[in-house]
């Protein structure tokens, strides 16, 4: 029985950065997808490891970091609304919206409780039926099937005091988008793993078509990340687009089936403001009618959605892959993962703590 | 949020009223997760998990073929 293990071996990593060396003729730059993949290959160094010339941009799939920050706004003032209980994933906590966060809220006497799952709070919301239970459900199509079992069994068993504040978002639109921005430089995507795990390679086939670049499904083991690279590097050199699956242990090309149902159920797609990329069309879910009883947004009439303000935060740029981590200007200075100023810095996936983390 | 490990199937606890649920380890946590999207999965496989679901089944064919695979384009270097 293969495990992580073996996709960490020195040896074959090594190997394939030879490979790599070997194969490339000229710069390329990729850019990976995934907050999870940026972690990894920073952690392994992978990026230290490739050829001059070939770049890795860190992409904006970290969920907590373009979690639009009106959407934190929400989730704070719901939590201090008394007999109201605001649960969220516990890495959302530390995130500030416009001027706070939920730990702060907690600290004023919101309930607020970090969860692994929307399911649990299900089940908060079963136990505490005098009290409002509001779930925060963000993160991407990864998560978004967790949400819509949920909400779909508390409409089975008709549990009336629990609610979603929806601000999932989907990643196949926002690679769209970046390649579309006249700033934007990739040469090809390292795709996301798990989200394809979950949507299939299908939905990447009409972006790698229609802009004419690889895009390779890869996974998060350094082996898995130089393997990607390694394919993503030789369609360049060889003039060819398309995807491929480099993660045929987890990625069916058809995906998963039973959740793609469920969210289709339970979720209509949005156009959505992501946080530090502006609007993205179809880059958000709200839910389908039949679900619009368990909306947050609209049974606690929340008010009209307000723009995020700007700050020495340069996160925008960071997700875009336009700067690194390490050039901006309050890098390491007035943001550090103690006193963060955007999300990037906070969040265990966001690029800019993994810099501190491994490079600062 | 994002679960990269692959945690593996210790037990299942089987609701008449709920879909499947299974006590999966990761390393040294175990957690409840729900099998409503891997209804097929059992004891001993390896799954990955996001939020209480599991969303995909590891297929240790495909994780042998994987490893080939790169292990020969690396070969090629030489």
């Amino acid at each position: 029985m293969t495990t992580p293990r073996d996709f960490r071996q020195p040896a074959l990593a090594l190997n394939l950065t030879e490979a790599i060396a070997q194969r490339v003729t000229r710069p390329w730059t990729l850019m990976e997808v995934c907050g999870g993949q940026t972690h990894s290959i920073l952690r392994y160094g992978l990026d230290r490891l490739l050829p001059e010339g070939v770049e890795l941009l860190h992409g904006p799939g970290c969920p907590v970091c373009v979690t639009p920050s009106e959407g934190i706004d929400r989730a704070i003032a719901l939590a201090l609304q008394p007999q109201t209980i605001m649960t969220s994933f516990g890495d959302m906590l530390r995130v500030r919206g416009s001027s706070t966060d939920l730990l702060s809220a907690r600290a004023e006497g919101g309930d607020v409780r970090a969860l692994l799952s929307p399911l649990e709070a299900l089940r908060i919301a079963a136990e505490n039926p005098k009290k409002e239970v509001v779930f925060f459900a963000v993160g991407f199509e990864t998560t978004a099937p967790s949400t819509a079992m949920a909400v779909a069994e508390a409409k089975r068993l008709k549990i009336e005091n629990f609610s979603l504040l929806v601000r999932h978002v989907r990643v196949a639109p926002a690679m769209e988008a970046l390649l579309l921005d006249p700033l934007s430089r990739m040469d090809g995507f390292l795709a996301a793993g798990h989200v394809a795990t979950v949507m299939g390679t299908l939905e990447l086939n009409d972006i790698a078509h229609r802009h004419q670049i690889p895009i390779i499904v890869t996974g998060f083991e350094p082996i898995d990340l130089l393997g990607g690279i390694h394919q993503c590097l030789s369609y360049l050199e060889e003039g060819r687009s398309g995807v491929v699956n480099a993660y045929r242990r987890a990625v069916k090309e058809e995906g998963n089936i039973p959740a793609q149902t469920l969210i289709k159920e339970v979720f209509d797609v949005i156009d959505l403001a992501w946080r530090g990329l502006g609007l993205i069309p179809n880059g958000g879910y709200c839910l389908s009618p039949a679900f619009r009883d368990y909306d947050a947004d609209v049974r606690f009439s929340l008010g009209p959605q307000q723009a995020d303000l700007h700050s020495a935060c340069r996160s925008g740029d960071v997700l875009r892959g336009i700067i690194k981590p390490d050039l901006c200007p309050a890098f390491g200075t007035s943001c550090t993962p103690e006193h963060p100023l955007g999300a990037t810095m906070v969040s265990g996936e966001g690029a800019c703590a993994a810099y501190f983390h491994y490079r600062g | 949020m994002c679960l990269a490990v692959p945690g593996q199937i210790q037990s299942l606890l089987e609701s008449k009223d709920a879909p499947t649920t299974a006590r999966v380890v990761f390393g040294g946590m175990t957690t409840d997760v729900s099998l409503a999207f891997t209804p097929e999965a059992t004891v001993g496989d390896y799954v990955i998990v996001h939020a209480g679901c599991a969303i995909a089944l590891l297929d240790e064919v495909e994780a042998l073929e994987t490893l080939e695979a790169f292990r020969a384009l690396s070969k090629g270097a030489t």
